[in-house]
């Protein structure tokens, strides 16, 4: 069975649209800290597991580290979720998690995948449209 | 024994009493303790460790026991009402009735995506929001802006051909018909319809929209033509599978039903026309 997937393209699209608004709003986009411990960006055939990032989009701190399972931080990330990889928006942490094929979701956009965990940051800054995270309940 | 009507067949006054039973259980606090167990098992549920609610072959059997729960409580307050179902096959654009004043309410607004008509809207005053992943109180809906179309019926008709009920590793990845129905493979539909409508459906406290009822009442009626398609096709696995609600294990967080007891709906409710 082919693995045409409405949520990728879905995904291709939201990126391109996301690159589109960053490049028009001309320097939406700060790059505050280093990429990644390789030093290039993910892509599709990396989803990013082991990249850093720190950026400001729209306005919004985002930042994504590799974090160790049950590593001690706080329930509702790691624990719940087993991700392996934080994510903060404005210091906040955006619940996430990451699906067998390598792709990710997060609790704001919890139906579509995205390929790399920043993506799905920005995705979720666009669509908070500038409201605060709250922390999740996990029971 | 309660009929699950189509939403598009419903009178003026079952709509009025659907919106008012739901209003009522918003009122009460019975309302944002499913959201908080939906939003609970979404982030609970992972491709790798144990999954009950989504991304696993109980997700049907697991949502079926959900709504009859919220029927339920539904009933306790007019124990006329059932759920009804959105085939959003049909009823597929942001036009459709489903979306009126006297319903669900309309689409968000552009500026911040807030309903602000219909019975659910903020400015009603009856319809604040408790569970939520961020610091908005109001119903949101972005309709046919986080994808273009709400699946086709030749879609879904192609999901419903597939014979095999779920396979492993029972998960997103799976093969079969539960996770072509549920959308993490193939031409997606269960997720689709939640990115379609947008907003709150698009989180993991969808369950805020009340369009979730309607949409998971489809899904669990399209469960129901695909089992009278393959009438010698099972729920899978069967037993000994590891993080994985097996045929005759029970379902938390109920801990006293299991995908056996959810087979057969008929016992508990019937669908308002025959597939």
């Amino acid at each position: 069975m082919s693995e045409v997937t409405h949520a990728s393209e879905l995904t291709r699209r939201r990126m391109l649209q996301g690159a589109a608004v960053a490049l028009t709003a001309a320097a939406g986009t700060v790059v505050l800290g280093v990429v990644g411990p390789t030093g290039k960006s993910a892509t599709a055939a990396d989803p990013g597991a082991s990249d850093t990032f720190d950026e400001l989009f729209h306005g919004r701190r985002i930042q994504g580290r590799p974090v160790a399972d049950g590593g001690g931080h706080h329930h509702g990330t790691t624990g719940a979720g087993g991700t392996g990889y934080a994510v903060h928006i404005d210091g906040e942490e955006l619940h996430m998690m990451r699906n067998a094929d390598g792709t990710w979701i997060s609790v704001v956009n919890h139906y579509q995948t995205f390929q790399t965990p920043r993506a799905l940051a920005r995705a979720a800054v666009t669509d908070l449209q500038g409201a605060a995270l709250v922390p999740v309940a996990v029971a | 024994m309660a009929v699950r009507k189509n939403q598009a067949t419903l009178t003026a006054q079952e709509k009025r009493a659907f919106v008012n039973a739901v209003l009522a259980l918003k009122r009460n606090g019975g309302y944002d303790a499913f959201v908080s167990t939906h939003n609970s098992f979404i982030v609970g549920d992972t491709d790798n460790g144990e999954r009950v609610g989504h991304r696993s072959p109980s997700f049907l059997p697991w949502h079926r026991r959900f709504l009859l729960q919220f029927e339920q409580a539904l009933q306790a307050i007019d124990p006329t009402v059932t759920l009804p179902y959105w085939d959003w096959t049909a009823d597929r654009t942001t036009g459709a009735t489903i979306w009126g004043a006297d319903f669900m309410g309309g689409n968000g607004r552009s500026s911040d995506g807030q309903v602000t008509t219909g019975p659910f809207a903020y400015s009603s005053g009856n319809w604040t929001l408790t569970v939520r992943p961020d610091s908005r109180n109001y119903l949101r809906r972005s309709l046919g802006t986080g994808v273009a179309q709400l699946p086709s019926r030749t879609e879904t008709d192609g999901v419903l051909a597939i014979a095999e009920y779920d396979a492993a590793p029972w998960n997103s990845t799976s093969a079969g018909f539960r996770n072509n129905l549920e959308g993490w493979r193939g031409v997606n539909l269960h997720n689709r319809v939640h990115v379609w409508v947008g907003g709150m459906m698009s989180t993991g406290m969808s369950p805020n929209d009340p369009v979730f009822w309607l949409h998971h009442c489809f899904i669990d009626k399209l469960w129901a033509e695909w089992q009278k398609r393959h009438p010698a096709a099972g729920y899978l696995p069967t037993a000994g599978t590891a993080n994985v609600v097996d045929l005759n294990d029970t379902m938390k967080p109920w801990n006293d039903v299991t995908p056996a007891d959810m087979l057969d709906h008929t016992t508990r409710y019937t669908y308002d026309t025959g597939f």
